[in-house]
Formats: C-alpha cells, sequence, structure tokens
C-alpha cells in the first residue's frame, strides 16, 4: 500500500467502527501522515511506509520531562512492558520516547485502524502507568 | 562491526544533531550500487547455471545412448559367435571397445558437468543469502533514517507553525487538568446549590412563623424606646 492510498482511505470513510478520524500529511514530509482520532484523547498518531512496513508512531515524552532519579527505573520499566504490551514497543528518537506498532506491508486497511486505535490507547495507557517517573 | 553496532555507534556519537544521516549517505549508495552490482551477477550465474544443466543432461543422455550401443553390441558378439563366425565377432569387439572408450570420456564429463553445477548452486544459494542480509541491513539503516528524519521534520514543523508536538504526557496532563478544573466547578455547584437550600429552608421557616422577620418592628421600637427615655 502507498501512503497516497492510505491517505485517500481515511479521507474517503472518515468514519470506521464508532471511531471518527482526521488524516493530514506533514508539509514537508509528505510521506508521512498524521492521524487523530478526533473523539478520542488528542494524540496525534504518525503512518510511514517504507521498503519493507508500515510504522505508526506515537510520542510519549521527552527526555526533559523525566524525573532524572528515576531514570533508570523507567528505563527498566520499558523494557518490562515491551513485551506483554500488545501490538506496540517502545522505542527512542534523539531525546523523544516513543511507541511504535509495525506491520506488514501487505496489512489491510482494517489492519491499519486496529493498530492505530491500539497504539493511542497503548500511548496513553503506559504513560499514565509510567506517570510516577516523570515529572 | 556488524549493522547494529554501526547503528549504535552512530546514535552514541555526540556530535549527531537530530535529522543527521545516520550513515554516510554516500556509503550507503556505494553499498546500494554494490547490491545491484551483486545481483546482475546472480542472474549471470543463474543463466550460466540453467546452460550447464542444459550440457550435463545432453552428456547424461549421451552416456545412456553408447551404454544402449554396446549392449547391442555385445549381443551381435553373441550372435556371430553363435554363428561360429569369430572373426566377425573380433571387429565387433573392436567396435565394443571404441565404444567403451567414448563411454570413459563421455562419463568424466557428465561428472565434471555435475560437479561444476553443484558448486554454482552452492555459490548461487550463498549469494542468495548474503544479499537478503545485505537487504535486511540496508533496511534497518534506511528505517533508523527515516525515523529521525520523520521526527526532525514533524518537530520543526511544529515549531514554525507555533504549535506543538503533542505528546501523550501532554495529552494526560491537560485531561488531568480538564478533570481537576471540573472538579473545582462540580465543588462550586455544590457549594451553591447548598447556600440555595439554606435560603429556601429559612423562607419556609418564616413562613411557618418559627423564624420571625421583625428586625423593622425592633427597629421602630428601639427608636420610639429612645424617644420615651429623652
Amino acid at each position: 500500500m502507498h501512503i497516497q492510498d492510505l491517505a485517500l482511505r481515511f479521507n474517503n470513510i472518515r468514519q470506521h467502527e464508532g471511531y471518527e478520524f482526521d488524516c493530514q500529511p506533514i508539509p514537508g514530509c509528505p510521506d508521512v501522515l498524521q492521524i487523530t482520532a478526533t473523539n478520542l484523547d488528542p494524540l496525534p498518531i504518525f503512518v510511514t511506509i517504507t521498503e519493507q512496513q508500515i510504522l505508526c508512531i506515537a510520542y510519549l515524552w521527552t527526555e526533559e520531562q523525566i524525573l532524572e532519579e528515576h531514570r533508570l527505573s523507567l528505563l527498566e520499566a520499558l523494557l518490562e512492558l515491551n513485551v506483554p504490551m500488545p501490538l506496540s514497543s517502545f522505542s527512542k528518537t534523539a531525546d523523544k520516547y516513543l511507541i511504535f506498532g509495525a506491520l506488514s506491508i501487505h496489512s489491510s486497511f482494517d489492519d491499519i485502524i486496529h493498530e492505530i486505535i491500539t497504539l493511542h490507547e497503548n500511548a496513553l495507557e503506559a504513560t499514565k502507568a509510567l506517570q510516577p517517573f516523570l515529572k | 562491526m556488524n549493522v547494529m553496532q554501526k547503528l549504535l555507534t552512530a546514535l552514541r556519537s555526540s556530535a549527531r544533531e537530530l535529522g543527521d544521516a545516520i550513515i554516510d549517505a554516500n556509503s550507503t549508495r556505494i553499498f546500494e550500487q554494490e547490491m545491484s552490482e551483486a545481483e546482475h551477477h546472480l542472474q549471470e550465474a543463474k543463466q550460466e547455471l540453467t546452460s550447464l544443466l542444459a550440457k550435463q543432461l545432453h552428456s547424461e543422455d549421451e552416456l545412456k545412448k553408447i551404454q544402449l550401443e554396446i549392449k547391442k553390441h555385445e549381443n551381435y558378439v553373441k550372435e556371430a559367435l553363435n554363428n561360429k563366425n569369430e572373426s566377425l565377432a573380433l571387429e565387433i569387439a573392436e567396435k565394443i571397445a571404441s565404444l567403451e572408450n567414448e563411454h570413459a570420456q563421455v562419463k568424466q564429463t557428465v561428472i565434471d558437468y555435475q560437479s561444476n553445477t553443484k558448486q554454482l548452486k552452492t555459490l548461487i544459494q550463498k549469494t542468495e543469502r548474503q544479499l537478503r542480509d545485505y537487504q535486511r541491513q540496508l533496511a534497518m539503516v534506511k528505517t533508523t533514517e527515516k525515523v529521525q528524519q520523520t521526527t526532525s521534520t514533524i518537530s520543526a514543523n511544529f515549531s514554525a507553525s507555533n504549535s506543538k508536538l503533542v505528546t501523550a504526557k501532554e495529552t494526560l496532563d491537560r485531561i488531568a487538568k480538564q478533570q481537576e478544573e471540573e472538579k473545582y466547578k462540580q465543588q462550586a455547584a455544590d457549594q451553591l446549590a447548598e447556600e440555595s437550600e439554606d435560603q429556601q429552608l429559612e423562607k419556609k421557616l418564616t413562613a411557618a412563623g418559627i423564624i420571625k422577620n421583625n428586625r423593622a418592628e425592633d427597629i421602630l421600637a428601639k427608636i420610639k424606646q429612645s424617644q420615651q427615655n429623652d
């Protein structure tokens, strides 16, 4: 699936199984879409397609939002939560912590929506659980 | 150093800025070029293998024909001997000797072809595995680059539009703040309702004559009292 096809699908459906979506391309980064489920708590999910996979990313917090004395415990907790957390994994790029899901490029549109909703839920739930380590 | 070690070294480098190419773009291009050449060589090797296999099959076929020919001539020898024709039998035996020579030569050719095709097949499999491994490594490098560039572009984009990249933490903080405001609003509403209930009760008590709203009468009485005193 190409990113343009995905954008068209999102703009055509708007609503899917009770969820409403807003899909915007990122200026300067045409192969990245910002998807927001408008009837959920506002947290954008960024979707991009590489040669091998479809990547869905949500940003969790930045390095400066971590309580320095709890940093190690937080990193351990992230590793421990990585396996039990359904479909998503934690990661970090530069100073930003993120949660992501990787799908096969042959995934269906329904699979992608399922991933986005799951990622949204996991992001907020994990941040809530790890809040004691954050400022 | 494997590709993961290289990625980690690049990621840990203090000089690295967000959005910088993770691995020199030029070397990635050279790597891709090398892979493309390796794929080209692989195609050539496959064509070579096809042609070798065809030659091998042809030689094996030839070998079978010679074997049949030898068998046929052995029967001729037996027939000539049965007919007591010794000289014809010898002549046929000479032919068999020449066929056996030919058989030995073709058999050696078949063995050579078999060994060559086997070597080539192993080489092709090895190259294919290597190429798959290179592709996996390249995908890893490209994905890392892509995520970094995406994050950098998104960050730049949000700061340029005076907006902010929303993280889950900020969303939660905002929800918590909203919930707190809601709580205060509810408390204020409850307090108002309580006060209003108090007022209503007072009205009822006054109406029932339990509480007397007689401030004016009191004031009048007080003034009258002070006049009398004067």
